[in-house]
C-alpha cells in the first residue's frame, strides 16, 4: 500500500476570540511590525499513513479530525494529503 | 453506605481532595484508575481536576477515551450523578456528556484564586441542599475555563435553567459565556463546574462553602437509592 504523506491544521474557529493569537499581535506591533492584522494561532498535526488511495487517506484522516484531532465546538480543520515520495 | 468513584487519569492533581470531601461527607469514597473498566458498584463517579495527560492537544480530549470511560457514559446514561470538577468538567464536555467546551481564558493567564459564585439550579443531586441563589466563594485554577459553545446551545441552557453555578457579576475570571460556572446535561444527573468546591471543605483552609455540595451528593443519592447515607 502506497504511504501518503499527512499535515492537519487546527485553527481556533473564525468567531472565537483567540487570547493567544491577540497577545502575539500586540508583541508583533511592539517589534515594529504594526501592519500585522488577525493574528491567529492553531496547531499542526503531521504523520504518515499507508492506505489504499487519497481518497481513502482524507476519509481516514477526517474521522480522526472529528474524532480526536479537533473539537467541533471551538475548532476547524484543513487536511493536506500527498503521497510520499 | 453511598459510594464514590473518584477516577484518576495520570495528572489528575485533586483527587486526593476530592477524596477527602466526599469522606468527610460520610460516603465510602475510593479511588478508580482510569485503565479499569469497572467503577465497582459507586453510586456517584467524580472526575477530579488535575491535567490529565498532560491536557495534551486539548484539556480532556485523550482522557475521553480512557477505558474507563465506557463504565462512566454507562453510568451516566442510566441516570447515575456524575460530578466533573475543572478538568473533570473538561473531560465531560470532550466526552460529549456536557454540551460546549472549555477555551483558552480571555485573559490569557492561568486563573488561581477564590471566586464569587452564585447557585442558579438546586435540581441536581450536587446542588440539593443548596439554598437557590446562595452565594459561595470558592476558589478556581484553571488555564481553559472559558466556557463556549453555539448561541442557540447557550440559549438552551439558559431556558432550561442547567446553569449551575454562575460567576456572580463583574468577577467572571475568564470571559466566559453569560459568566457561566458550571452546567448540567438535560436529565441533570451529570453536572460539570469549573470552581474546587473540594478545596473549600475546612474553615482552615479560608472556607467550607463548598462542602454542602458533597454532602447534598451523598444525602440526595442515598434518599433516590432509599438506602442510608
Amino acid at each position: 500500500m502506497p504511504d501518503f504523506e499527512v499535515e492537519v491544521r487546527v485553527m481556533p474557529r473564525e468567531s472565537l476570540l483567540d487570547p493567544q493569537g491577540q497577545t502575539v499581535e500586540h508583541a508583533l506591533h511592539a517589534l515594529g511590525f504594526g501592519e500585522v492584522r488577525g493574528v491567529r494561532i492553531g496547531r499542526a498535526i503531521k504523520f504518515s499513513l499507508s492506505c489504499g488511495s487519497a481518497e481513502e487517506a482524507e476519509r481516514s484522516v477526517r474521522a480522526m479530525c472529528e474524532r480526536l484531532l479537533a473539537n467541533p465546538v471551538t475548532e476547524d480543520f484543513h487536511i493536506a494529503v500527498r503521497k510520499a515520495s | 453506605m453511598i459510594r464514590v468513584a473518584v477516577i484518576r487519569f495520570p495528572g489528575s492533581n485533586c483527587d486526593e481532595d476530592t477524596l477527602r470531601a466526599f469522606k468527610l461527607a460520610g460516603a465510602d469514597a475510593y479511588f478508580v484508575w482510569h485503565r479499569e473498566r469497572s467503577l465497582h458498584g459507586a453510586d456517584i463517579v467524580v472526575l477530579p481536576g488535575g491535567f490529565a495527560f498532560g491536557d495534551y492537544l486539548r484539556a480532556g480530549a485523550i482522557a475521553r477515551f480512557s477505558p474507563v470511560m465506557d463504565a462512566v457514559c454507562r453510568h451516566a446514561r442510566e441516570g447515575g450523578p456524575v460530578l466533573g470538577i475543572c478538568n473533570g468538567f473538561q473531560v465531560l464536555c470532550e466526552a460529549n456528556l456536557l454540551p460546549g467546551a472549555l477555551a483558552r481564558n480571555a485573559g490569557l493567564t492561568f486563573v488561581s484564586r477564590p471566586v464569587r459564585v452564585r447557585v442558579e439550579a438546586t435540581d441536581t443531586p450536587f446542588t440539593r441542599l443548596c439554598p437557590p441563589g446562595a452565594i459561595f466563594t470558592l476558589p478556581v485554577a484553571h488555564g481553559e475555563g472559558r466556557y463556549v459553545a453555539p448561541p442557540e446551545r447557550i440559549e438552551e441552557l439558559e431556558s432550561e435553567g442547567r446553569v449551575v453555578l454562575r460567576y456572580v457579576e463583574g468577577t467572571n475570571p475568564n470571559g466566559s459565556a453569560n459568566d457561566i460556572a458550571g452546567i448540567t446535561n438535560r436529565e441533570r444527573n451529570v453536572v460539570g463546574i469549573m470552581p474546587h468546591p473540594e478545596r473549600a471543605v475546612d474553615p482552615l483552609l479560608g472556607s467550607a462553602e463548598g462542602f454542602t455540595m458533597f454532602t447534598s451528593a451523598v444525602q440526595s443519592t442515598a434518599l433516590t437509592s432509599g438506602g442510608a447515607p
